[in-house]
């Protein structure tokens, strides 16, 4: 067996720097992901069929194909329809936010209809109108019990992110894969790669724990 | 006021309530009795349409909720409710579940709001309640929070939908104290009750509903010892 961690040692620092590039995408995506499932959710339980049928066949469509395909589709086949140059870290960004938007409409859909419906009622008999009753009573219900599917989310969109490294975004998963060629130590700077992953989502699971328990303080 | 003509409702192919017509006057208290599955509910859920009417007429004061032009937020304003599963938002304080809705639907300033709000936990003797959640409340505490919510908005009317009957035995009284305090202000009630004692001792009148239809509207003393219909006498032997 050949194995010697201390064989990359220098180039440690160059693949740390790319928790910055993953933690900017998954940021930016996992905001863009949670904006379009509050939307798409509202959509799919809403009274206007065509905004229903849009955010159903929206989920149907990022659901069923591969998320690689989504983002070579956009990073490849944009610039190929509009003249436009869409940067790499712009085309995962989208990819990563449109799939995840996906996703998480369906974990707040439920997570709406889970609420009660005399929350609802009780907010119609005091008059308040349908907006205010969504984002003030019925969504913080409803996001108190997804908060363990929304994390789920969160983690799988972390370690996902290591795809962008087909578009040559020079993330953690890129860098090591990089640092391996050029050391011939493939092997040792994949495994921190992984540690690197494996620890990011230790520190997201903290986080949702705590946030959890912050707001559970009301039961 | 709440004038009712001709009130209808079917869930799917099942007609629940079959052409409903009184008048509720200001300041007139309302007891709504009958077996279960009789429309009681129905028929207060449909005041302020909670439940949409299958046909007939509803007129709160001079607005007729029926008419898709009117605007039933702002009749539900008017309309206060309390519901059997109390229905408190459970993520906000006591306090917060008051003033919530006079700040958001009617504008009121947070501090008008309050003050408001603690002058009703006070009536409702719960003041040292303010900053508990709900989960932290008895069922009956819960029906008293529940009460001074919808007396927050400053209705005209509240309809009670079986206020009492999730409780506990111990905490009907407390609850019950409550309505009739309120009773004694004036206030136009349309109360959904099993409690006999209560209806009798507190209503103006008694509607007594049964298989969706209004068998008897008289005053208390005269149904509970006279009742005319046959359905009526079947159901006071029941339960008395």
């Amino acid at each position: 067996m050949n194995l010697d961690f201390t064989q990359i040692t220098s180039s440690i620092p160059y693949i740390l720097q790319g928790i910055g590039v993953t933690l900017k995408i998954v940021g930016v995506a996992a905001l863009i992901g949670f904006a379009i499932g509050i939307l798409l959710a509202l959509c799919k339980i809403g009274r206007f069929k065509g905004f229903k049928w849009f955010a159903d066949i929206y989920t149907s469509i990022f659901r069923g194909t591969p998320l690689i395909l989504q983002l070579l589709l956009i990073y490849y086949g944009t610039p190929q329809l509009f003249d436009i140059k869409v940067s790499a870290y712009t085309a995962a960004v989208l990819a990563f936010g449109f799939n995840s938007g996906a996703y998480i409409s369906e974990i707040i859909r439920a997570g709406i209809l889970a609420v009660d419906r005399g929350q609802l009622e009780a907010s119609m008999a005091l008059g308040i109108p349908y907006k205010k009753m969504m984002k003030d009573i019925v969504l913080p219900q409803a996001l108190k019990n997804i908060l363990p599917a929304l994390m789920n989310e969160f983690i799988t969109l972390t370690k996902e992110s290591a795809i962008v490294t087909v578009i040559g975004v020079t993330d953690i998963m890129r860098r090591s894969y990089i640092v391996g060629g050029n050391t011939y130590r493939y092997f040792e700077s994949l495994i921190f790669a992984g540690v690197i992953y494996y620890l990011m989502v230790i520190v997201l699971t903290l986080i949702g724990k705590a946030v959890e328990r912050r707001m559970r303080r009301s039961d | 006021m709440i004038k009712i003509q001709d009130l209808r409702k079917s869930f799917k192919n099942i007609e629940v309530l079959k052409g409903i017509s009184t008048t509720i006057q200001k300041g007139e208290i309302i007891a709504i009795i009958g077996p279960s599955g009789s429309g009681k509910s129905t028929f207060l859920r449909c005041i302020n349409l909670l439940e949409t009417p299958s046909g007939g007429q509803i007129w709160v004061n001079e607005n007729e909720v029926t008419n898709p032009k009117v605007n039933i937020m702002k009749v539900r304003e008017q309309v206060g409710m309390v519901f059997q599963q109390f229905n408190l938002f459970p993520h906000k304080t006591v306090l917060e579940n008051i003033i919530y809705a006079p700040m958001m639907v009617k504008g009121i300033s947070k501090s008008e709001a309050e003050t408001k709000g603690r002058d009703l936990l006070k009536k409702v003797g719960l003041s040292e309640k303010e900053n508990e959640h709900p989960v932290r409340l008895s069922g009956g505490q819960k029906q008293r929070v529940a009460i001074a919510r919808a007396l927050a908005m400053s209705p005209e009317m509240m309809l009670f939908d079986e206020p009492t009957s999730a409780l506990d035995p111990e905490m009907v009284k407390e609850v019950l104290e409550v309505i009739k305090s309120l009773a004694l202000t004036g206030m136009t009630m349309a109360i959904v009750t099993h409690e006999m004692g209560f209806a009798r001792e507190v209503a103006d009148r008694v509607l007594f509903l049964d298989d969706g239809q209004l068998v008897e509207d008289a005053a208390p003393a005269e149904f509970f010892s006279s009742p005319k219909s046959k359905r009526a006498q079947d159901f006071l032997e029941k339960i008395l």
